[in-house]
């Protein structure tokens, strides 16, 4: 159906078919569309055969790393010695993703099911649904479908009555952008700020509360339902461009366009076509700027960058940046370039757990440099100042909280330089309240 | 500092029960820290230090771990806010599509007058948060447990009318 716009025809709708659907929400609904098919399929089969299954498929994570997810679940032990555990991170907080939310809140028992398949492969009884604090009304949808589920027999002691022990249970988040790292995450289950960890150990080996723990996205985890339901040969053809992306992406588009939403595509489908047939371009009057294609934690495309660039793994970084979580943020000329990295600087600032100098200081320092330079204090050597302050917070850090701040900084300093030197030569008058 | 209401416990009757059901799932107690949080908000509409101690008594903890922990997470408040809490996302995706408008119009028609301020009738506090995850519904607003989407400066007023 598509939410809130119906589908476009270039859309490929696999996740998204029910979205805005909301006798898909029910269990009666759910079984009605073909729900809970996949996880009985997937519960006659060997635990292996599952994890297979999914890694010919090529699925990859679509929390942002996309590492592939059969590969994750096979670093799973074979021979079970201690409880195994899978958390699903539904705490989607990167500045410009929105897609988990919309799964959770119109097809929760998709996510179930997936949750289920997933944790039957990695021999895992438990599963934790780790969900950020403020999504109050997925929270609410999950957990009425959760209790449905259990009492349809899908979930419990014996899973579908086959024997198999899968419990399925929420946590709440409250409040934390950093508890969406896994290891962060895990610690927050545990009860504890939600500090990264220091790898390894490896999640695999020592996860939540010690032992061997899988963690993968709300979106992964759904994918996985409709490997199982149509073959691995099947989603490894949904691929346009380069065969080690397969499968569909929901993109989340936000910002200066006319249609923000969520838009399903096929791997490899161009980044042009998302931004003016399905979206319907920036607004009368406006041209594109810049587009930040990956969730606020990826380096920035100019116009011809995103006009050119082919969505998938590959292909955004061939254009230079990061398919990351699929969180398109889109400029228009109207856009501030110099004052939106001051912003999103100060996002990550506010939200460093600041375990590690670089982050904690670094974050902090190039909020404080451009907000020098937007007050037209600031001098030439700020940008030369900004970009070394980068180079320390890259590739040092116990997480990747750090690199995600320097990213789009950098690549801006790089790719506008003229809006930065602009408010140094006084050439623009100082923004808002640095006026 | 803050604690100045004297509360009654949170981990009687049914909130007990609750609590028991949900450390079940867990091998810990401490993992029932979140969740036993969320409760005593639930309960008091912020968490004392009193909330603090008597979580710690039933989790086994101390009160200066369970203290470290509520700081670090933002969604729990150690001071009495307003009867309604309003969050306004000003985060880059929707300060580009003018979130600043939308926290100004809310600090005027609320009476707020700056951020994180309570209004002199005890019935809003506003802040600023960042991003809520639904982006292409800018602005996003949550007052209370409500998640409210394309709010605009203009429609600021018709919000707050469902919220008097
Ligand atoms: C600072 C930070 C925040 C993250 N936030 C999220 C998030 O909100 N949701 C998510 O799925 N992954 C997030 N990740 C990625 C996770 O650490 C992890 O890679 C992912 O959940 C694995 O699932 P996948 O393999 O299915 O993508 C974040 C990573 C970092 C470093
Ligand atoms: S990089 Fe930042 S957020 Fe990540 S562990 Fe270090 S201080 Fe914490
Ligand atoms: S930036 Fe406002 S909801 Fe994401």
């Amino acid at each position: 159906m598509g939410y809130p716009h119906p589908s476009h025809p270039k859309e490929t709708v696999v996740l998204s078919e029910y979205f805005g659907d909301a006798d898909a929400r029910t269990y009666a609904g759910w079984v009605k569309r073909g729900g809970y098919e996949a996880l009985r399929t997937a519960l006659a089969m060997e635990p292996q055969a599952v994890i297979d299954t999914v890694k010919a498929a090529g699925l990859r994570g679509r929390g942002g790393a996309g590492f592939p997810a059969g590969v994750k679940w096979d670093f799973m032990p074979k021979q079970k010695s201690k409880a195994h555990y899978l958390c699903c991170n539904a705490d989607e907080s990167e500045p410009g993703t929105f897609k988990d939310r919309e799964i959770m809140r119109w097809t929760p028992h998709a996510l179930i099911e997936g949750c289920a398949i997933a944790a039957h492969a990695i021999r895992a009884e438990t599963v934790f649904i780790y969900i950020r604090g403020e999504f109050t009304e997925p929270i609410r949808v999950m957990q009425a479908a959760l209790d449905e589920a259990y009492k349809e027999g899908v979930l419990g002691k014996s899973a579908m009555g086959t024997g198999v022990p899968i419990d399925i249970y929420i946590h709440r988040g409250a409040g934390a952008y950093i508890c969406g790292e896994e290891t962060a995450l895990m610690n927050s289950i545990e009860g504890k700020r939600g500090n990264p960890r220091i790898r390894p150990p490896f999640p695999a080996a020592y996860g939540v509360f010690g032992m061997p723990t899988t963690i993968n996205n709300v979106e992964t985890l759904t994918s996985a339902l409709h490997i199982i339901k149509r073959g691995s040969d099947w989603y490894k053809g949904l691929s346009l461009s380069n065969p080690k992306s397969t499968g569909t992406k929901l993109m989340s588009v936000c910002g200066n366009v006319v249609r923000p939403g969520n838009y399903e595509i096929t791997m490899g489908f161009p980044m042009k076509e998302l931004i003016y047939d399905l979206c319907g371009g920036v607004h009368d009057g406006r041209t594109l700027k810049a587009v930040i294609p990956g969730g606020s934690s990826v380096p920035v495309l100019t116009k011809e960058e995103a006009e050119a660039c082919l969505m998938d793994y590959e292909g955004v970084v061939e254009a230079g940046s990061m398919l990351g979580s699929g969180g398109m943020i889109v400029f228009d000329d109207s856009a501030d370039m110099v004052y939106q990295m001051m912003r999103i600087a100060k996002f990550y600032a506010h939200e460093s757990c600041a375990q590690c100098t670089q982050c904690r200081e670094g974050t902090a320092w190039t909020v404080r440099i451009l907000e020098k330079i937007l007050s037209g204090k600031g001098e030439m050597g700020d940008l030369d100042l900004l970009l070394d302050v980068g180079e320390q917070m890259t590739g040092k850090t116990i997480c990747v909280l750090a690199d995600s701040c320097a990213a789009p900084v950098g690549s801006a300093i790089k790719k506008f330089p003229e809006e930065f030197e602009a408010y140094i030569k006084g050439a623009r008058s100082p923004a808002g309240v640095f006026a | 500092m803050h604690d100045t209401t004297a509360h009654g416990p949170v981990f009687t009757g049914e909130r007990r029960t609750r609590l028991d059901e949900i450390l079940a799932r867990y091998p810990t107690k401490q993992a029932g820290l979140l969740p036993a949080l969320w409760m005593a908000q639930e309960a008091h509409g912020w968490i004392s230090d009193a909330a603090m101690a008597e979580v710690a008594e039933v989790l086994e903890l101390t009160p200066a771990y369970v203290k470290g922990v509520v700081t670090f997470y933002t969604m729990y408040h150690r001071h009495p806010v307003g009867k309604y809490f309003i969050q306004v996302c000003t985060t880059t995706p929707c300060n580009i599509c003018g979130a600043e408008g939308v926290v100004e119009a809310f600090l005027r028609e609320t009476g707020c007058g700056e951020l994180g301020a309570t209004s002199d009738d005890s019935r809003y506090t506003v802040i600023e948060v960042e991003c809520l995850g639904a982006c292409g519904f800018a602005t996003p607003v949550m007052i209370n447990d409500d998640f409210i989407e394309g709010v605009t400066p203009e429609n600021v007023p018709d919000v707050l009318k469902r919220y008097a």
